[in-house]
């Protein structure tokens, strides 16, 4: 249909993340370029360097191989060389990032269904408004379906989004089959000939069988109707969340086919560096890092303003 | 994916056996074993350290008992150290004050407050026969408001309900309300706020000034990482905290949040979130999160488990049916096999015993779920009488068995000639008087699991 409008990336916003990403990082990587300068590279610094990125949740794996390829790569050059051990430790950080730095690519897919997964609490439904709100801006038409029919009021707290935006909202009461809500959304967006659906999702524990296979009727019945829907599957992690990130990651990519992750809640003082692991790991796509409560405050994630953020050049 | 701690430190360890005492030398390479179990936990890393000091400390030169190796004398100082940091057992809610009491909700967006609010209320009105009342002052969140006063019909607490946009206004509206409907609780939710947000953090401090509770409860995702330690310092010092909540404790979080933030704020843990039912809050026991934390598996956990989950009255039928002599028939088997798989099958039973976690996956593979599964339909390809007597099944019954099941004969054989063994040992069981069906929990696993 209207399809002159698609093919294009959501919108980017020109403000530096660094400086959104400020209070992260003057808390603890704030003193990371003061604590290497003027200091030899020695086990003394490697063990500060390691407490840095074990405080930001890089993890115990991921920590070990960053400095064990730090060591190794120092230990040929001049060691005493501040800038170049600076150099060094960003390159190592953003090479296990970069593959992962692919921003959301909205298709001409009619209509383009993102499916919005994750643990309870993470920021779904915001996350939900958000992107509605970025790609109204951007002139696509959006319809959002309320799949999150437990928990009290999710779907009032999507209808005011949907309100707000003045975008429709499909909907059934509380206590409605999911996948019935979100498969009559993909029946309505393509009925108004919608450019994107957004489908809300109870937040559930990766570990309750019963709730992840509920994930899976709502792929299948999406099938149905358009076999390549959904054509993104977004995980949406808790910015603070520490190790068990990787668990929520694998288990639901084993569940569904996670194809994005968007990071939320990076606007306090957690670091994120679960994302180190993430990208480690799996290697998904992060489409969108939170980083503050506007809609412009969820951007598309990039390696090296990530990381450059977090070690405060 | 994690690594027991007993294993981590077996290599470390291997190296004391021999050795009568601890000392600092000979535990270097283990406590660092500690400090990785630890903060692949996610307990935050200057709490880690602390505690480290802390085993080490009380470790050296203690005499290995006969009967531990050197590897388990360490796991247990540790895990006594951790229980006793963590505070004691099952403290309660201290309501102790004028009514109405005021409990206050406060933490980060998405740790769970107003569900907790709302599971908190039931578990006062219930077990503690309390009238409660519930009021939300976030104004902020869309349908946070109506999210709450939806959980307070489900529990069949009192709502307040207020017009105005005030947070404070609305904290101090409601224990007005509720002193004049004789409340004797009054659970006051808030909106989640970041800990860096000055202007929210003094306006919770203003509703905690307007509402004097006499518990502040923090409320904490117990899947969260080493920010744990900043978030709970910062609500510390902002509001005078009474306790703890760990949500989410549900999941397979190690829960190292608990050890941080019960360090940092001194305060205790008062309940676990366990599901999402609103009955899923439960006292806090620190030597079982100790456990988790460690990876140790989680026994008590698992009797209970089996006690809430296995049918006691099948299993009393059972148990009553074997004493008079009769035969345990295939109807009995099939209801084994399916409170097994109630209790979320072999492999979640295993990785919650001790050293079951640490299986090699290739035994795991073995344990395939299916089978029982497949075992359940054999016998449902049964007609009544078959199962009642299976001595009647001949060659002819078992090829349409397996047909109407989709198995092989050799596959129906195989539980004909499991299901003859247990019946023999059951009545080995209740000839002993030994009817107690835990027992037999080894003979009911289907083939090749035993």
């Amino acid at each position: 249909m209207f399809s002159f409008n698609k093919r294009k990336k959501l919108p980017r916003d020109a403000a530096p993340l660094a400086q959104k990403l400020t209070k992260t990082r003057g808390s603890l990587f704030g003193g990371l370029v003061n604590l290497l300068q003027g200091r030899a590279i020695d086990e003394d610094l490697l063990e500060d360097l390691e407490a840095h990125l074990l405080m930001a949740d890089v993890g115990v794996e991921v920590t070990t191989a960053v400095l064990s390829a730090l060591r190794n790569s120092v230990d040929a050059r001049r060691a005493a060389d501040t800038n170049a051990v600076c150099a060094e430790l960003h390159r190592i950080l953003v090479d296990i990032l970069i593959p992962c730095e692919a921003p959301l690519i909205v298709s001409d897919a009619q209509p383009f269904v993102i499916l919005v997964t994750g643990v309870n609490g993470v920021g779904k439904t915001t996350t939900i408004g958000k992107i509605a709100q970025q790609l109204s801006q951007a002139g696509q038409s959006v319809l959002l379906a309320a799949g999150d029919t437990f928990r009290a009021a999710a779907v009032q707290q999507l209808a005011q989004w949907a309100d707000r935006l003045d975008v429709p909202l499909v909907r059934q009461g509380d206590g409605a089959d999911s996948a019935s809500v979100i498969f009559d959304g993909l029946q309505a967006a393509r009925a108004r000939g919608v450019d994107v659906l957004i489908a809300d999702t109870a937040g559930r524990l990766h570990t309750q069988d019963g709730l992840m296979a509920e994930l899976q009727k709502i792929k299948r019945v999406l099938g149905k109707l358009d076999p390549d829907a959904p054509h993104e599957t977004l995980l949406v992690v808790d910015g603070g969340t520490g190790q068990n990130a990787v668990n929520q990651t694998q288990q639901f990519h084993a569940q569904v086919g996670i194809t994005g992750i968007a990071v939320t809640k990076l606007d306090g003082t957690a670091k994120g560096g679960v994302l180190f692991a993430l990208a480690h790991r799996f290697g998904i796509p992060v489409r969108f890092i939170g980083v503050g409560e506007s809609a412009d405050d969820l951007r598309p994630f990039e390696a090296g303003a990530f990381v450059e953020a977090l070690l405060g050049e | 994916m994690f690594e027991s701690l007993t294993q981590r430190l077996g290599g470390a360890l291997s190296r004391l056996r021999g050795q009568g005492r601890l000392s600092e030398d000979n535990i270097r390479d283990a406590l660092r074993e500690v400090r990785l179990a630890l903060l692949e936990a996610d307990v935050a890393l200057p709490v880690v350290k602390e505690f480290i000091d802390l085993v080490r400390e009380r470790a050296l030169g203690q005499e290995v008992l006969k009967s531990l190796s050197p590897g388990q004398a360490l796991v247990k100082i540790v895990h006594d150290a951790l229980v006793e940091v963590m505070g004691q057992e099952n403290q309660r809610l201290n309501l102790a004050a004028q009514p109405p009491a005021v409990v206050l909700m406060a933490g980060l967006q998405g740790a769970g407050k107003t569900t907790t609010a709302a599971k908190l209320a039931r578990l006062l009105q219930d077990r503690e026969k309390k009238k409660v009342m519930l009021a939300s002052c976030d104004v902020y969140r869309p349908a946070a408001i109506e999210q709450l006063r939806t959980l307070a019909g489900q529990v069949g607490a009192h709502f307040h309900n207020s017009s105005s946009d005030d947070p404070v206004g609305i904290a101090s509206e409601a224990v007005a309300q509720a002193r004049k409907l004789h409340s004797d609780v009054l659970i006051v939710d808030t909106a989640g706020r970041l800990h860096v947000d000055a202007q929210m953090m003094d306006e919770i401090a203003a509703i905690d000034r307007a509402v004097n509770p006499v518990e502040t409860l923090f409320v904490v995702d117990s899947m969260t990482g080493q920010d744990a330690a900043n978030t709970a310092k910062a609500f510390g010092d902002a509001l005078s905290l009474s306790g703890v909540i760990l949500t989410k404790a549900d999941g397979d979080a190690r829960g190292g949040a608990a050890l941080s933030v019960r360090r940092i704020t001194g305060k205790p843990i008062k309940f676990l979130g366990v599901g999402e039912k609103i009955d899923a809050l439960e006292p806090f026991h620190p030597d079982r999160l100790a456990s988790r934390i460690l990876g140790m598996g989680d026994v008590l956990s698992l009797v209970e488990e089996a006690e809430q989950k296995v049918d006691q009255a099948k299993a009393k039928k059972l148990a009553k049916k074997l004493k008079k002599g009769k035969g345990f028939d295939l109807t009995d088997l099939r209801d084994q096999f399916e409170q097994m798989q109630n209790m979320g099958g072999m492999a979640s039973l295993l990785d919650k015993l001790p050293g079951g976690a640490a299986l090699p996956a290739a035994a795991k593979v073995q344990l395939d779920d299916r089978q029982t599964a497949r075992m359940i339909a054999i016998i449902n390809a049964m007609t009544p009488q078959e199962r009642r007597y299976p001595a009647v099944i001949n060659g002819s019954r078992k090829r349409r068995i397996a047909a109407g099941s989709g198995v092989q004969v050799q596959d129906v054989n195989r539980l004909l000639k499991q299901h003859h063994q247990m019946g023999k040992m059951m009545k080995k069981m209740s000839k002993g008087k030994m009817a107690n069906m835990m027992r037999g929990m080894r003979g009911q696993m289907p083939p090749g699991f035993g």
